[in-house]
């Protein structure tokens, strides 16, 4: 056993690889608990998988340096992210970043000084709807402004309760790595079904008596191609259609 | 004709505790489920591509015809694996219907799994949604409890198992091959193909990988029958999907509608454009399909009339700008993220991306002159088609498509010295007819 990863964990890692007809499928949550535990990805985290899985110590960290929620630095308590990407960049998450690098003195991937809060820019995390979005341990906090989002990592740091906005209460990083491992946390009850950007269709459905037909109702799909170099054709990209007709011509 | 708007998979998402099995059962949930153990798998085949339901995900194949090409003389297990891997900017329909109805994607992946013969499916979530996958994980395990998954589901003899598994934030792994390598616990860079995934897919198995959308469609065809999905879209673009509008509209929002709405209709059912403000560009379906302008506000938003239009339907994601928005500043953010999304695998894509960051950056500062821009399609023409998967086509797709439309506003930069738009201008809590 690798020092620094404790029994109870070396049996949960276990536990991960054993969901899977293949035991190193469970690399990616067993590193997010290696993260829940440790507070990143370790040395010896990165032992123990290997250990565990019967790989190398370098084909776990190829894994741990390919995908971004891997941390080999420690995060903040609260690990908070702004969507810079154009559609939310465009809405005000560019100046929400920069008020916030200012605001907490730290720059992109960086903790502040009392370890409560650190700062990412990240890429789209299918919210345009809410945009600007920024993220909290993975957690939505939807329709942010500078100010709101001042606001916000000031009660993080204070240590005042925070709830994402169409989600539970907020958990601290370590928690949210344990549910990413997929140990339940009892939160999936809390918060809303849903926000009201999602809801704007439905809602417009309700108030005209718009609805998807009856069952009986009927129609003809003679349109849709029925034949694998049809669907080909008919598919969006160049690429699917190129690829099928390799595979016939093979 | 259908309605303008046609609430299924969205149908229940205002309920109250709408992600619990009791609320799904309480509106017949797990009904279909119990239908399809009552036919033969190769009849719910036949019933999903008499539906002529195509691939929600972005490409359009034919579902029914995906899993028809599962070799099932093929001695290996064969396995569903759930593209809910949702990550392309601009789209943001599979998180809010994974968040409020999950039972509808659980109850799709037993009849899904039950037509192609797997025993063990994968919901693969990105990472950063954290409770996203709190939702499916206890919908999952609800599901298990009341034996709708697990051994002999319904008394059928059929059995399924069904994990959820955590992404690690990684773009590309929403490219089906490159999902299947970090469902094996390895990075995540795309295969060659052939062989494709149905042969040779996870632990080289006959592998179905669908989206999100399409798996979920599946209960209401079952339910209520391939000619009623076909009742609604058009010749070639059957049945409804999630249209999702983004940016600079009064309300954006999710919009439940046959294939074939268009975009004027959605804005207006959006509220319009944002007071004051006019349209100036979009992308229909995510920031890899080409841009489109107010000229293409009646194209039909289907396979075939998006494809017209010189673009892709992709994944309905409409995202919205109007005329204070900077195109090269849009471009080069898009730009910036296929780099850093880049698997490296390919070099064309690894180079390329980093190239196209350099010639558009300096563009953006006004430094570089009117030949830059035959320089950037000419890289463009050296990276499209030239990788093993489409991260590298759709990099290419914002560039060409805005250089297309906006040759001007590129040359503006350079006469101008610098970026001619105020950035403030263009955000949410920009003062009401703020203008460029």
């Amino acid at each position: 056993m690798t020092a620094g990863i404790d029994e109870k964990t070396w049996a949960e890692l276990e536990e991960i690889a054993a969901r899977y007809p293949q035991k190193r499928s469970g690399l990616l949550p067993m590193l997010h608990l290696v993260q829940a535990v440790e507070g990143r990805v370790t040395p010896e985290g990165i032992e123990a998988c290997a250990d565990i899985l019967g790989i190398s110590a370098a084909e776990v960290s190829g894994v741990a340096t390919f995908y971004t929620m891997y941390k080999r630095k420690p995060v903040g308590d609260y690990h908070v992210g702004v969507c810079t990407n154009t559609l939310c960049a465009v809405m005000g998450g560019d100046l929400i970043f920069e008020r916030l690098k200012e605001h907490l003195d730290v720059g992109n991937d960086e903790t502040t000084s009392d370890g409560r809060v650190s700062l990412e820019h990240v890429e789209c995390n299918a919210a345009c709807d809410y945009a600007p979005v920024m993220m909290v341990n993975w957690e939505f906090m939807d329709n942010m402004t500078p100010d709101s989002a001042v606001r916000l990592v000031d009660d993080l740091r204070s240590g005042k309760e925070v709830h994402s906005t169409r989600g539970p209460r907020l958990c601290t990083w370590r928690e949210a790595e344990r549910v990413l491992a997929g140990f339940d946390d009892g939160l999936a009850d809390e918060g809303p079904a849903a926000g009201p950007a999602s809801l704007v269709g439905l809602d417009i459905a309700r108030e005209r008596g718009w609805r998807a037909p009856s069952g009986s109702a009927s129609g003809s799909t003679g349109g849709v191609a029925r034949t694998k170099e049809g669907a080909a054709e008919q598919a969006d990209t160049s690429r699917a259609e190129t690829e099928t007709k390799q595979e016939e011509g093979k | 004709m259908a309605d303008t708007l046609t609430p299924v998979l969205t149908d229940n998402w205002g309920d109250e505790r709408s992600w619990t099995l009791q609320a799904y059962e309480g509106r017949g949930g797990y009904g279909a489920l119990e239908k399809a153990l009552g036919m033969a798998p190769d009849a719910v085949i036949e019933q999903v591509k008499d539906s002529g339901l195509r691939g929600r995900g972005g490409a359009g194949f034919p579902t029914g015809m995906k899993w028809g090409f599962i070799p099932q003389d093929n001695p290996n297990p064969k396995y569903l694996v759930v593209n809910a891997d949702e990550s392309e900017p601009g789209t943001c329909k599979d998180i809010p219907l994974m968040m409020a109805n999950p039972h509808v994607l659980v109850e799709g992946v037993a009849i899904s799994s039950y037509a192609i013969r797997a025993n063990t499916a994968f919901i693969y979530i990105r990472g950063e949604v954290l409770h996203v996958i709190r939702r499916v994980q206890r919908a999952v395990k609800e599901a298990y409890l009341a034996g709708h998954l697990g051994k002999n589901i319904h008394g059928s003899g059929f059995d399924l198992d069904v994990v959820v598994h955590a992404g690690a934030g990684a773009y590309i792994c929403g490219e089906e091959t490159a999902l299947l390598e970090g469902l094996e616990g390895r990075r995540g860079q795309p295969r060659l193909r052939p062989p494709f995934p149905a042969v040779a897919g996870l632990y080289a198995s006959p592998t179905v990988i669908n989206n999100v959308e399409s798996i979920a469609s599946v209960p209401a065809i079952v339910e209520h029958g391939a000619d009623w999905f076909a009742s609604m879209g058009t010749e070639k673009s059957k049945g409804h999907g999630i249209f999702s509008l983004s940016g600079h509209v009064q309300n954006p929002g999710q919009f439940e509608a046959p294939l074939g709405i268009t975009l004027r209709e959605l804005i207006d059912l959006a509220g319009g454009m944002r007071e004051g403000h006019r349209l100036k560009f979009w992308t229909p379906g995510g920031s890899s399909t080409p841009l489109l302008t107010e000229e293409h506000l009646d194209v039909p938003l289907d396979f075939e009339g998006v494809g017209e239009a010189g673009s892709m339907l992709g994944t309905r994601a409409l995202q919205i700008f109007d005329e204070t928005t900077c195109v090269v500043r849009a471009v080069l953010r898009w730009t910036e993220f296929y780099k850093h999304e880049s698997c490296g695998k390919c070099t064309p894509c690894r180079e390329g991306t980093w190239w196209l960051v350099q010639t558009l950056a300096k563009l953006e500062l006004g430094q570089g002159s009117e030949s830059d821009l035959d320089l950037l399609l000419d890289q463009c023409d050296n990276i499209l088609g030239r990788s093993f998967c489409a991260l590298a086509d759709g990099a290419t797709s914002p560039i060409s498509s805005s250089i297309q439309y906006f040759r001007e506003e590129y040359l503006a930069h350079l006469t101008h010295g610098g970026c001619p738009f105020d950035p403030a201008a263009s955000t949410v809590f920009a003062t009401a007819g703020a203008s460029a």
